[in-house]
């Protein structure tokens, strides 16, 4: 009896210390709103990812010491980052800017977590230094909000074993048709044209993204979740014939059999995104010269439509008090010429800028890819992106849910198309269960 | 310690004698018993073997080359690059980690033995309920705590400071627990009524005598809440922002998910995993020494 007395009292005590900590946070003395200089000299916060951003940064402080920038950088988003800024938001010490992905910033908008910088003049002003689609992945569908600066992008193009074509006098594909063709032929030849990705569920998205498809759409408050749409499905169904008829491989992507895979020869193409560049040139280091780069296979037999995959932004953080001045640094460091080459240098990021994608360094010949100007392929690429394609308030679910049916459609049981039914309604049903108005329910 | 080594012989040779004249022990059961530990030996040292010639390969060929034995070795050079990266930060996070988890695990030690040594050996009101509560702090997980502590010390501005991590590493209920087991056993109560005959106070008593008594206790304490320090990751990811006050383990971790912006931090990623292990080797080999003697010790009684 008495055993028991004390152990209820050890578990209230410690209940209790969790209820009081989960209560007191967040205060809510901070006004958001007006986008006004503070008149005095302000220090900055700022959370990335970016390997070398510190500087970077340092630019920026040498010109500019009344905006002082503390930059601090941690794992990437999904890795913990977005994790901690909600805690920090819900504590309210958040640093004034963080760097969040465009498929995360919706989430971020319905937990409340991001300030308005629409307001901010020299934002709007520059709207139009922007590629268009850029600039619609951070205002979200509004008119006059603006939730970010974008940062960078990741239009995709073709990856593919210029050597192997040719010897094997199989034609580049330029349509989806062409590519399914040109599978066969590889297949013919010994190889795999392509590794599926079944956990890249972004990639699939990019996909999605060229065929004109979206998963997501607002209507006023409501979310309208169209995993499960007409696009999205014929890009299923093209991708679950090359998967029955063993077309591509299936390894895990991002693994050691994933990069052997590219750096044997075994796979000869991979539609990726600007960034995906690197990643070869690292995996895959055997094939050096042996890689060009084209524009992804089209749908239509003449388009010209592109897909992204990846980007991110610069917003800033639910609580700042120094909206004005983060909007001002964010800004610079998104646009200015000095930043984006310093930015590119350290870690490769691909501006989001029109001005950008002329910077000298991506004029260059590049000698993995046999010196070819492979930039100038994903400068078109970034012209052409689709500027419609929305993304949900839980992505992180999303991305689980699709990617397990993928996983069991490429072992087997369902289908590509019947994993997406399947995460429209688990999406459907995790948008609901957090309160988020479901459109057409 | 002169004397146990003494009985171990002893006991050593009894069994010896009993081996010569009891029944011998199957030749297929030593056998399996020697593949069975042959093959976690090298389940457990596989890996650490994996490490160590991946460190010494440069990026290109830790992908490209037989993971299993070496290519282009050069480790030192990997090693110098990993040290000066970004003005030597690894460096840095190395040092946090040891004073996280050296200066943090010795505080914890001291806490936890004074509280397991009160617990038993002094009778007082609550203590049963006290050495329930600290139980049940066995069982709570920590990362279950790690975001209710955030909260509180948001609430009294410690976030993203040496105390975030530092302070909540120095609680050790399952310390508390084997101190309190320990000190029962092998502090006798008529060792401490002589010391206070001699005119001993309590707390001088506590660290001229039963300390000694308790040491081999101590040290298992010390090297457990040494390792769950050192490895401890999801605190520093909630309370930390400054990359200068990060543990190595999330250091690495951070650059580990740079890999996709910056290819090249792989080879820094694994010799910086070989390089973070090598302490705790250290610390395991050196007090091992000690924790054996101690096993010994609590087989005596």
């Amino acid at each position: 009896m008495k055993h028991t007395k004390t152990a209820a009292a050890a578990a209230v005590a410690l209940l209790s210390s969790v209820t009081l900590a989960a209560c007191s946070s967040s205060d809510d003395s901070v006004a958001g709103g007006a986008c006004e200089p503070a008149g005095e000299n302000v220090t900055l916060e700022f959370t990335s990812w970016i390997p070398g951003i510190e500087g970077v940064v340092d630019l920026w402080n040498a010109e500019n010491p009344d905006i002082q920038v503390k930059v601090q950088t941690g794992p990437n988003g999904n890795g913990g980052t977005y994790k901690n800024f909600f805690n920090q938001i819900e504590a309210g010490n958040a640093p004034d800017l963080g760097q969040i992905e465009y498929d995360a910033l919706p989430n971020f908008l319905v937990q409340d977590g991001l300030e308005d910088i629409g307001n901010c003049e020299e934002v709007m002003a520059a709207k139009d230094d922007f590629v268009d689609w850029t600039w619609s992945q951070v205002t979200l569908g509004t008119e006059s909000s603006v939730y970010g600066v974008p940062q960078d992008s990741g239009p995709m193009a073709l990856f593919y074993r210029k050597d192997l074509f040719e010897e094997n006098n199989i034609p580049v594909p330029t349509t989806w048709a062409e590519y399914a063709d040109a599978a066969a032929q590889v297949k013919d030849a010994g190889g795999y044209i392509t590794n599926f990705s079944q956990s890249d569920i972004n990639q699939f998205a990019g996909f999605v993204w060229q065929a004109g498809g979206s998963w997501f759409s607002t209507e006023g408050d409501a979310w309208d979740v169209t995993l499960d749409s007409p696009e999205s499905v014929q890009v299923a169904d093209y991708w679950q014939d090359l998967l029955d008829k063993d077309l591509v491989s299936t390894v895990p992507a991002w693994t050691d059999e994933w990069n052997n895979a590219y750096n044997s020869g075994d796979a000869w193409t991979w539609v990726s995104a600007v960034w995906g560049a690197n990643s070869i040139a690292s995996g895959a280091p055997d094939t050096a010269g042996k890689w060009a780069v084209a524009p992804a296979p089209q749908w239509t037999e003449g388009g010209t439509d592109a897909g992204n995959w990846g980007g991110s932004s610069i917003a800033v953080l639910k609580g700042s008090d120094h909206k004005y001045e983060a909007a001002k640094f964010a800004l610079w460091l998104n646009t200015s010429d000095e930043s984006l080459t310093a930015l590119n240098e350290a870690a490769n990021i691909y501006p989001a800028t029109k001005e950008g994608l002329n910077l000298p360094v991506l004029k260059e010949g590049v000698e993995f890819y046999g010196d070819q100007a492979i930039y100038d392929v994903f400068k078109d690429a970034s012209s052409q992106v689709v500027p419609d394609f929305t993304w949900g308030p839980t992505m992180t679910q999303v991305y689980a849910d699709v990617s397990d049916g993928f996983k069991n459609a490429v072992s087997g049981s369902g289908t590509l198309a019947s994993a997406l039914a399947d995460g429209n309604a688990s999406t459907i049903a995790a948008l609901e269960a957090q309160a988020i108005p479901v459109a057409g329910e | 310690m002169s004397s146990t080594v003494q009985r171990t012989k002893e006991i050593e040779a009894s069994r010896a004698s009993k081996g010569a004249r009891g029944p011998r022990e199957h030749v297929m059961s030593r056998t399996v018993a020697m593949v069975i530990m042959g093959a976690f030996t090298l389940y457990f040292l596989i890996p650490i073997w994996w490490l160590l010639v991946a460190g010494s390969k440069d990026t290109g060929s830790i992908l490209t080359t037989n993971p299993l034995w070496f290519a282009d070795f050069q480790l030192f050079q990997n090693i110098g690059d990993l040290f000066a990266y970004r003005d030597g930060v690894y460096l840095e996070w190395l040092r946090n980690s040891v004073l996280y988890a050296g200066v943090g695990g010795a505080v914890a030690t001291l806490l936890a033995g004074m509280c397991g040594y009160a617990l038993a050996k002094y009778r007082f009101r609550g203590r049963e309920m006290i050495f329930n509560v600290v139980l049940g702090g066995v069982l709570v997980p920590a990362t279950a705590l790690a975001l209710p502590l955030f909260l509180i010390f948001s609430e009294v501005q410690l976030t993203n400071t040496f105390w975030a991590v530092f302070l909540p590493s120095i609680v050790s209920p399952f310390g508390v627990y084997l101190t309190r087991i320990f000190a029962a056993s092998s502090v006798s109560d008529e060792l401490l009524e002589a010391a206070r005959l001699d005119g001993a106070g309590e707390v001088r008593t506590f660290f001229t005598v039963s300390i000694r008594l308790m040491a081999p206790a101590l040290i298992t304490v010390f090297l457990f809440q040494f390792v769950t320090i050192w490895n401890n990751f999801f605190l520093p990811l909630i309370m930390l922002r400054d990359e200068s006050l990060f543990p190595v383990t999330y250091g690495l971790y951070a650059w580990n998910t740079q890999l996709n912006q910056l290819p090249e931090l792989r080879s820094l990623v694994l010799i910086g995993a070989l390089v973070s292990i090598v302490p705790l080797i250290v610390a395991f080999l050196s007090l091992q020494r000690f924790w054996r003697s101690g096993l010994a010790a609590g087989a005596v009684k």
